[in-house]
Formats: structure tokens, sequence, C-alpha cells
């Protein structure tokens, strides 16, 4: 790449990240995000422990003492979902970068090369598509448990990680995996549609006639353009991803009891809506919050950078 | 095309339209549908799930059971009310040919019994279904509830060999010296050698082959090769010969005449009529069988909902894949004048909160089972509902004595002393479980043992004498469990205790139902959860599945002490001699605790108060004959 | 166009032969067996059943008798679990599992494409914001919430709606709405999102300078191209509605076929497994074949036929 297209590369995200200050819901957005985020990764360090069994105090109402309460086993619920918090928005980010730079690159590829080779690649979609994935999920489980404790353990003796989280760490790479082999597939269907649509049009045209490769032409011309409906369909993802979770983790890929994250909170909440909704509710409100911020931070996202499909 | 298979005669839009009209019919409703069942006499059941089939030889389960003891009737009948006490069924009259040793039992049959069809069903039918779920083609999973008849076992087993030769005056050997050779099929066996499909089940042509390769089944050294030889020759005169094995046992059922069943067994059994309440010893209609293929033929149309014949109180009536089977009553049942209701809906509701919602819906008369964390709620809301009651099982946690440290007593007691079965019960279970004293629960005349308690200091200190002071040293211990919420609450409140009393470390491994009996099989866990069901009302049903082969054991333990003493026990006749031999095994079984028992199960279910005659059964196999429907005062809403 | 789907047909055929393939190798990479219960199942039975259903027989040659079972006698073989054939279950199921999943297709579009339009008209304002929030809670709140919170709110207290069953016609509609909900959600974000991508062109800017209409710009040049990313997203997603869900299913207590994805995976029930995954597969195909043409006719400078030759 030459210093001048570089240049002209920052000028075009400087332009979007002033565009999108500009943008109230955006920026509230990303103010909650943050905030997410530090409550995660930085406060729950001084919280109690999320592990803690007081059986005698299940469902104990919010106090000074546990600030949202207790769960069924008396466990200090505040804890548990900032805990949990790192695990699922992690793994909602992951899986989501990873099915991103999947799903674009190969829909791009597909919808631009056309012809035999984007029906080859369409029906490889099409066959992962029908996988029962349940049965992946099984064979992965009983193929990768062994290999994360395994891992683990080598990493506790080499370089002498702390143990509780190393284990954390290694149970849920699996997960990723899980994830990332299957998410990308819808997504590179709607960025090749896209690519197909604008392949045609007169901004692609002028590019060729200009002498541009076709490489140059797909990565400069054309991807930047479907990135608006990427983003989009991107963060619809994430909840999905922060949900399947919670039933791998159930089938041994992923989290191991009593460590949790908010898929699991939630789907083990739902079992006592009749009576003790909070636990439902509560770990609920920081998953959509969290999942609200994203979207309409993906939305500020996509009008910072729709610009350009008048400008280039 | 690949999917031209035939999948549709309705048409969706038609339903659709259906679906627009109804609605404006929907508001008139005001019934509900309990009410309209109690009043048209049909009980609404929830069921968990689709059965695996109606034919009695087939299936294994709890719910195909509860259909099954619709549609068919055993010898005998059990009371509505009192367990262990049995009524005239298909039998008039049952009696030990021998009081003193009852090892072969009389059953009179009533002369007006009907299958469903109106065609009489006599002993002959009972001999057929006998036959039926021994004969090896059918594979049956259940066939050995039946193996305490004579000759059974062996012939269900295809014990070829055996059978030609054990009473042969040509062999020179007594059969019994043979006992080390492994005929029956051998799993871990290489793959080309006979000895993994067992030389039993040889058919001609591989008979012949092994006759001119003899290194394909290898034989152990003591056997020489003559009597090798000679075993190869009649075994293959015999298949060439194209006989049954059945011919050559002497199958302990027989029928003097239509209406008398003689069953001789292998020992005593004072408890023969509660095992013959098992749906395995029903009989099966021999000419509608017969009809639909032969007698080994697993997938046939005879349990198909038009050519089904039984002798229950009820007879199919309709049923709908996965979405419900009915019974109506059967006019063809003897005593059909006293049957108290018109029909079952049977509905195969897999989520348990489902259930429990339909059931607050007024939409069943009775629940399979509550979920646990609805448990606390339905005692607030529908406590006039709410049954609790003991059932005959006990749940307990397998150690791998194979592995470390459970290789050592001292450490599967201390992990069974620091299990607080009080707390998790009453904080995460909820349903009025009883802490689990034995392995054995409560029941009969039988001593119920009291060894298994809760005592923290003890096991901290039996787990320093296995040199893990204060759980120093001892590795991560891996605890392998379903994908249930409630096995997973469990699991962590365990995790929690062990940590606490013991200074263990855990780790949860939570698996899909096969991968977890998988695993369990393999011995692949230091300690699984698990649990028993008592099949029929004898301490035997708990305490035979520990003995060395036995395929439920899978904690690699076993005893021959244990052993001796159940072995003895199954050649007495005095039922206190023999429940004091049984106490006894029990009690070498908990000194070296191969599983840590946690609690007796109970059965937590809504029961409708429109249900009259439904008491508590420590097998909960309620028979609906002595059921009735009426409309209660308290009916809600 | 006669070409293209006969070729996309074809092409049809070995997409369902790599599903196969896929399917088979992982149901039999699976740990334990059909016959692996709980209950003491000796060996000797274990071998008859195997020989029963075939499963004695060396790897290749099983793999060789399913497909050639099904292409010559229309056979997806028995199922293990559930003792009958895979042609009844689906024959069976299939058809619920259509009539809900069309209700949850009507509803997700009626619903999610107006919402998106709307949105993309009145682009960064209250209605947008507060419309795109009603969306994420589409999509937030999983099916397993929805279900049980439809099943206490509103069927316990409205006659003539049931908890759960599937016997009466009004019975599909609480599970079409927790079905489609998602979809609903997605829907009316791609919508939102496509339209935008659309408004911000040339042609769009020049129909507005020549005094359209906005609802008539959106309507009749925005649209076309603005559904582009939900016609994609629907083609599996409709295939996923139609073949059912486990979840809504037995929540609802829907005689459906998604449930058969699920417990023959457990059970072990390769038969059963690979005749649904089969039946997902060509209905995937089918979908996305209806899609791909849907967009070309959406969008005529996409020529569909091409890729044809």
């Amino acid at each position: 790449m030459s210093a001048k297209n570089a240049q002209a590369g920052s000028s075009l995200w400087r332009d979007a990240w002033l565009r999108m200050g500009r943008n109230k819901a955006a920026m509230a957005s990303l103010a909650v995000f943050t905030l997410m985020v530090f409550l995660c990764f930085v406060l729950a360090w001084f919280c109690k422990d999320p592990n803690a069994v007081t059986l005698t105090n299940k469902f104990a109402p919010p106090s000074g003492d546990h600030w949202m309460g207790t769960d069924a086993l008396g466990r200090d619920l505040f804890s548990r979902i900032l805990y949990g918090g790192q695990i699922s928005i992690l793994v909602g980010l992951v899986a989501t970068a990873v099915s991103v730079c999947i799903g674009v690159s190969y829909g791009a590829l597909s919808g631009f090369a056309g012809g035999r080779i984007d029906a080859t690649m369409m029906r490889v979609v099409d066959t992962l598509l029908s996988i029962p994935f349940l049965v992946v999920v099984i064979v992965l489980q009983a193929v990768l448990s062994d290999w994360s404790s395994d891992t683990s353990s080598w990493i506790v003796t080499h370089w002498k990680w702390d143990k509780t989280f190393t284990d954390r760490l290694t149970n849920i790479v699996p997960l990723f995996f899980a994830l990332g082999l299957f998410g990308w597939l819808t997504l590179a269907r709607i960025v090749r549609a896209q690519v197909m649509s604008l392949k045609e049009r007169e901004f692609v045209e002028a590019a060729r006639a200009l002498g541009y490769n076709r490489f140059r032409i797909l990565v400069r011309h054309i991807i930047p353009n479907t990135l608006g409906p990427t983003v989009v369909y991107a963060t619809l993802t994430v909840p999905g991803f922060i949900m399947y979770e919670a039933t791998l983790s159930y089938l041994g890929l992923g989290v191991e009891a009593p460590n949790s994250s908010w898929g699991i909170l939630i789907k083990e909440g739902a079992n006592f809506m009749e009576t003790h909704p909070g636990l439902l509710l509560i770990p609920g409100i920081f998953f959509s919050l969290t999942l609200f911020s994203l979207n309409f931070l993906g939305d500020g996202l996509r009008d910072a950078l729709d610009v350009k499909a008048s400008k280039d | 095309m690949l999917t031209a298979n035939n999948s549709t005669k309705e048409t969706p839009s038609s339903w659709l339209i259906l679906s627009c009209l109804f609605f404006l019919f929907a508001g008139c409703e005001s019934e509900t549908a309990v009410d309209k069942a109690t009043r048209e006499g049909i009980l609404l059941m929830g069921n968990t799930a689709e059965p695996k089939g109606l034919d009695p030889h087939i299936v294994s389960g709890v719910l195909e059971n509860n259909i099954i003891s619709s549609l068919f009737e055993g010898l005998v009948v059990q009371h509505p009310s009192k367990d262990g006490v049995a009524l005239p069924g298909v039998a008039e009259k049952w009696y030990p040919v021998n009081k003193a040793r009852p090892d072969e039992w009389i059953f009179e049959l009533r002369k007006d019994v009907r299958w469903s069809d109106g065609k009489p069903l006599t002993a002959e039918d009972f001999l057929f279904a006998f036959r039926r779920i021994l004969t090896p083609d059918l594979a049956s999973d259940y066939a050995f509830m039946l193996f305490y008849i004579k000759d059974a076992e062996p012939f269900h087993k295809s014990q070829r060999a055996y059978l030609l030769f054990r009473n042969n005056d040509e062999f020179p050997l007594d059969w019994e010296s043979l006992k080390k050779v492994d005929f029956g099929p051998n799993e871990k066996a290489d793959e080309k050698s006979f000895n993994r499909l067992g030389l039993d089940h040889l058919d001609s042509k591989q008979l012949e082959e092994l006759k001119k390769e003899p290194g394909r089944f290898t034989w152990p050294a003591s056997v020489s090769e003559d009597v090798r030889n000679l075993i190869i020759d009649k075994s293959l005169e015999f298949s060439n010969s194209g006989r049954d094995l059945w011919d050559l046992i002497e199958f302990g059922a027989t029928a003097p005449d239509p209406h008398t069943l003689r069953v001789k067994l292998n020992a005593p059994l004072p408890f023969l009529p509660e095992i013959t309440k098992h749906y395995t010893w029903f009989p099966v209609p021999k000419h509608v069988v017969l009809n639909h293929g032969s007698i080994g033929e697993r997938f046939t149309e005879w349990t198909k909902p038009q050519n089904l014949v039984g002798n229950g109180a009820f007879k199919l009536k309709s049923w709908r894949f996965n979405d419900h089977i009915e019974v109506e009553r059967n006019p063809q049942y003897w005593d059909a004048e006293n049957v108290g209701i018109n029909g079952i809906r049977f509905l195969p509701i897999a989520n348990l909160f489902t259930e429990d919602r339909m059931f607050y819906d007024d939409l069943l008369h009775v629940t399979y089972t509550i979920a646990p964390e609805l448990i606390e709620y339905s005692r607030k809301n529908y406590s006039q509902y709410m049954r609790n009651e003991l059932y005959l099982g006990t749940y307990f946690i397998r150690t791998n004595v194979t592995r470390e440290p459970f290789t050592d007593p001292r450490v599967r007691l201390a992990f069974s002393m620091a299990l607080d079965q009080e707390a998790i019960i009453d904080n995460v279970l909820q349903g009025g479980q009883k802490p689990a004293g034995g392995l054995v629960p409560p029941f009969g005349g039988y001593p119920v043992s009291s060894s298994v308690k809760f005592d923290p200091e003890r096991a901290q200190q039996l787990l320093a004498e296995a040199g893990y002071p204060g759980g120093k040293g001892l590795p991560d211990i891996e605890y392998l469990t379903t994908d249930k919420e409630t096995s997973k609450a469990t699991a962590e409140a365990m995790q929690a205790i062990w940590k606490k009393h013991l200074g263990a470390n855990i780790k949860i491994k939570q698996m899909e139902w096969t991968s977890y009996i998988t695993n369990m099989f393999d011995k692949n866990y230091d300690l699984a959860a698990g649990g028993w069901i008592g099949d029929y009302m004898d301490p035997l049903t708990f305490l035979d599945m520990w003995m060395k082969d036995a395929g439920n054991n899978r904690t690699g333990w076993h005893s021959e002490k244990f052993e001796n003493l159940l072995d003895r026990a199954g050649q007495t006749s005095d039922p206190q001699a023999r429940f004091k031999l049984l106490a006894e095994a029990e009690g070498i079984f908990l000194d070296e605790r191969p599983i840590l028992p946690l609690y007796w199960y109970t059965r937590n279910y809504l029961l409708h108060t429109d249900v009259k005659g439904w008491d508590p059964l420590l097998l909960d196999n309620h028979p609906y004959k002595f059921l009735k429907l009426q409309r209660s005062a308290d009916a809600p809403r | 166009m006669f070409r293209f789907i006969l070729g996309r047909l074809l092409q049809g055929l070995l997409v369902l032969l790599a599903l196969y393939t896929i399917t088979f190798f992982l149901a039999k990479a699976m740990p334990g067996e059909p016959f692996t219960t709980e209950k003491n199942v000796s060996e000797t039975t274990k071998q008859y059943l195997r020989k029963l259903y075939g499963l004695e027989k060396p790897l290749w040659q099983q793999y060789i008798i399913y497909p050639s079972k099904i292409i010559s006698a229309g056979d997806f073989g028995v199922s293990t679990s559930k003792g009958r054939p895979v042609n009844d279950i689906i024959s069976q199921s299939f058809p619920v599992s259509l009539v809900l999943g069309l209700g949850a297709l009507t509803f997700a579009i009626g619903i999610g494409v107006p919402i998106g339009i709307i949105s993309a008209v009145r682009r960064n304002s209250w209605v947008d914001w507060s419309l795109m929030a009603v969306a994420m809670v589409g999509i937030c709140v999983p099916a397993f919430t929805v279900g049980p919170l439809l099943q206490i709110l509103v069927a316990a207290n409205i006659p003539g709606l049931k908890v759960a069953g599937w016997g009466s016609p009004l019975d599909f509609l609480l599970p079409a709405f927790t079905l489609g909900l998602v979809s609903a959600a997605y829907l009316a974000r791609l919508t939102r999102g496509g339209l935008l991508e659309i408004l911000s062109q040339d042609f769009i800017r020049t129909a507005h300078s020549k005094g359209l209409s906005p609802t008539r710009v959106i309507l009749k040049h925005a649209l076309r191209g603005g559904l582009l990313p939900s016609v994609a997203y629907l083609g599996p997603a409709f295939a996923a509605m139609i073949s059912g869900s486990f979840i809504v299913e037995t929540i609802f207590q829907v005689p459906g076929m998604g449930q058969h994805f699920v417990n023959a995976a457990i059970a072990r029930d390769e038969f059963l497994l690979m005749g649904v995954a089969l039946f997902f597969g060509f209905l995937i195909i089918l979908m996305n074949l209806a899609s791909d043409i849907l967009t070309g006719l959406l969008d005529p400078r996409v020529r569909i036929g091409k890729e044809a030759s």
C-alpha cells in the first residue's frame, strides 16, 4: 500500500470518528459499554467471591451485604454477574470478530468471483448450514474435553500461570472454535448478495475502466461498501453467541461450573421466573444494556462509514 | 430426489383457514379441559416422552410401563394402596408347590379371560410370551427379568456348547471345568478373531472355517485339543441340523392344561408374584404376534394402533406421534364392570415446566413430576394437589475404585461422611427426599441400614489417615454429571461442601446423557452422579448390581465375601433369614462404600383432587382400574 | 432461468452427498452407540441389535448402504430410539413444523419489515430509536424466556389460549409468535440497515430532487435494493423456521420436527439424525435457491443466471 493510500485511509477513519462523535445515541452507547467493561473487568476483582456457596442464605433479597441478592445456592448475584460478564463479553466480541473476518472475506470473494467459484463456495455454505450443530458439539466435547485440562496443566507447570485463571481461559477456547466454525455462514450470504449488486455499479465499472486490478477493486471499493449491513448483522449475532455459550457450557464445552456467564445466569434464572424473577431480570438487564449499547454503537459506526458510498 | 418420501398429506393452508375460523368461536369455551375430562371419565396424564413402542418385550422404560400396564395385565395385579400385596389378575390363585422351598409355582388362570379381540387367553399365551422375550434375535433389553426361570438364561444367551454338553455322557470332562472359556461374545477381543463373536454364536460356515483354521479362536491352554475339536464338531453338527436351541433346554415354565401355568425356578423365590407384576412377565397374544411376523422379529406391525390386541382394562383408541396416546375401556376385559374410568390420555410432555404450567392451567389430572424449581411455588399456590411420596430408589455418587485417590476405602468413606445430605436436600432439591442411611431404601420387613451419616470430623480424620491431611496432596477430582439444571445445582453444592470439609478440589464435568453413560461405562471418571430405581419389591434389586460382572456396577469394585452372601441368600427360603443375609451383604458393601449414598428418592408430582383411589405406592405402579374421576368440591378457580 | 434452477438442483445433490458424508462420520465419532442405556444390556443383545440395524458391518459398507436404500426405495431407515421408520417420523412431524414456520414467517415479515422501513425513513429520530429498542428486546430475550412468559402472562389469563398443546387451531399462535420474534427483530434491523445503504445513493437523491414523495421513493426505488440483506438472511432462517425448533416445541408441546435434531443426536440415533439432517439440507438448498432468485428479481443488476454457465 502506498503512502498516499494509507493517508487517505486514515483520514477516512478520522472523518468517521468525527461523525460518530456527533451521534448522541452512539456516544451514550459507548459510555454504557465502557462502563460495563469497567464493571466486569476492573470492579469485579474487588467484589465478593462469586462461587462462595452459603446454602442457608439462598434467594436472599438485595441488602447491604448482597447488593442484588443471592441465587439458589446463596451465592452473591452481583459478583456472579460481573464475573460472568467477563466471559460473555469476551465470547460475544471474539466470536463476532472471528465470524466477521471469515464471513466478509468469504462472502466478498464468492460474490466477486462469480461463476463456478461462487457456486462452489456457496454450496459449501449450504452444506455447513445443514450440519446438525449439536452433533458437532458432542464430538468436539469428546475430543477437546481432555485437551482443555491438559493444556491448562501444561501452562501451569511450564509458565507458572495462576491455575484458576488458566482453567477458565482454556475452558472457553473450544467454545470459540465451535462458535467460529458456524457463526459466519449467514453473514457470508449477506455480504455476497451485497457484493453481487455492488460489482455491477457504475463506480466499480469506472474503477475497472481506470485499469485497477481486481483485488484492489474488491478491497478498496466493494468491501467498504458492504460494511453497513455487515456491522448491522454482526451486532445482531452477538446476543446469539452469548446465549449459545450457555447451551454449550451445559454440554461440557465452555464455562465449567461453578463459574458463570450471563447466558448461564439467564438460563438458570428463567427457571425461577415464577418465584424469584430477580434472578432472571437482573442478569437480563445487564445483558440487554450491553447489547443495546453495542447495537446503537454499530448503527453509529454504520452511519459514520456510510458517506463513502457516494464519495468513492 | 433424495427427500421424495411421502412427506405430507395434510395441506397447511386448510389448517390456517380453519384456525382463523376458530378464532371466532374460541371465546365461548368455559369448561376447562380437566372438567370436561372428569365429566367424560378420561384421565389426563403427563408422561414425559413419546414411548419407544408398546411391545412389552422390547421397551424398558417407566413411561412405557405407564401405558403398557393399561393395555396388558399380568398374572397378578398390584393392590391399589398396599405395597407388596398382589390381587388376582389373569391368575385366580397362585401358590408354591412346596411352601418350605418356593422354587416352583403354580398359577391357576381364570377361565373367562379374553384378548381384546374376543379370543380366549390361555397359559399357552404366557409360554409364548416367555419364549419370545427370551429369544435372542428379539434382543430384548429386559430379558434378564425372566432369568429366575429354569434354563431361561442359557437359552437367551445362546449358550450352545453348555447346553450340548451339560448332560452329555460322552463328554470327557465335567462341564464346570470349562468355566474359564469365554464362549460368549467378547467385545474387547481382536476384530478378526472368532472370540469377538463368541464360539456359541458362530454359524455353520464360520464353524467350518474354524475347523480349517483353529487359530481363529483362542482357547485357554488348559483345554486339550480333543476337547476343543469335540466342542467344535458337536456345535457344527447341531448348527447343521437346523434345530433351535429351544429344543435343547428344559424350560421351567410349562402348561399342564390351558388354564394352569407351572413355573420352575432356579432357586427359591418367595416374592415371585411381585416380579410377575412387571410387564416383562405379561402375556402377548400369540395369534396376533405370529400373524405379523415370526417370534424373533423385532419390528412387526402388531403394535400398530389398528393391530394391537391386549388383555388389559383398556385398549388403544388413538395414537398421534409425539402428541398423545389415548386408551379407552376394553369391553372384553374380565373385570370390565369394575373399571372406574372410561379412558386415559397419555401426553408426552418432555419439558417439566410446561407440564407443571399445564397442570396449573387445568390441562392435566396428574403430572409425571414437578420441576424442582417449581416445588416451592406449587407448595404455596397448589398445596392441595402436591404429592410427596416415598419411592423405591436411591440416589448416589459412584466412585471409580480403580483410580487414585478412590482406590483407598478410607478416602471413599471420608467423601461419604463429609457429604452433608440434609443441607443438599433441604436447600437444593427441596423435594422432601430422605437422607440415605444405606443402599437399600426402607420398605417392608427389611432392616434399614443407618451406617451412612454426616460426620465431617471423622471424615477429616479418615482423609488424614489415608495420607491427605486437610486435602493436601489430593489431585483434582472429576465429577461427572448430566446436562440437567438440577444435576448442576447439586454438583455445585457438593463441590462447595467437599471443599469446605475436606479441602478437596472438584471439577464438574457436564455432558449430555449418552456421553455421560459412555464415560461412566468406560470408567472415565473419578466421581459420577448416579441412581437406581428398584424393579421389584426386594432388596436384591439394589444389591445384585454390585457383583463383579454385573453390567451396572461400573465402579470397578467387587468383593467375594459380598457375592458369597448374596449366593447364600439366594438359596435361603425363610424370608427373615434371607433378609438377614442380604443385610449383612449390604453391611459389607457400605463398609467399603464404592458409592456415596446421597438420598432415597421421593416422587413429587401434582395430582388433581378429581382423581379418587390414587394412593401412594413405593413402585409408583398405580393400577388404573381402581381409579375414579369425580368432580371434587374444592375444584380450582 | 430454467437452466439455472436445474443447475442449482444438480449442485444440490452434491451438497446432500457432502452433507451425508460429514453427518455420517460425525455420527460415528460421537461417544457411545444407540444401544447405550442406563440399564444393563448384555453384549449378546447388543450384537443382535447391531445386526438388526446393519451396524455390525464395516464402516464403508454402512456408508454405501444407507444412501442406496434412499435412492432405490426412498427408505431413510428405522429410528433406533423411536422404533419406527424415519420416513414416518418426518412425514408426521414436518407438516406441523410447516404450519408453525409459516405462521412465524408471516409474523416476522409482517412486523419486522414495516418497522425497518419506518425506522429508516425517520432515521436517528426518537421514533427510530424506540422502534430499534423494541427490536433489540426481541433479540435479547431468548425463546426459552419468551415462551414461558407468554404461558404465564398470556395463556393462563386468556380463555381459549392453552398454555401448551397442539390440538385446537388456536394452539399455533403463541409458539409461532415465539418462533418468529427473533426473526422479526432481525428483519427490522436488516431492513433498516439495507435501506439506509440505498437511501444515500445517487439515484435516490436524483429521485428526491425530481420531487417525488419520500414514501414513493422508498417503496418504488429504495425498497428493492434495501431488502437484499433481509432476503439473504431469510433463506436459511426460513428453512430453520419450518424445520422446527427444539426450544419452542418442548415449551409449547408441539409435535414438530425440531426436537428430533436434538433427541436423535443425544440418543445416537444415526438414521433419524441423518434423515432429518438430509431433509433440512434439502430445505436449505431450496430456500437459498429461492432467496437467490428473489435477489435477482429485486435487483436486476445481479444476473443470477450467469453462475449456472
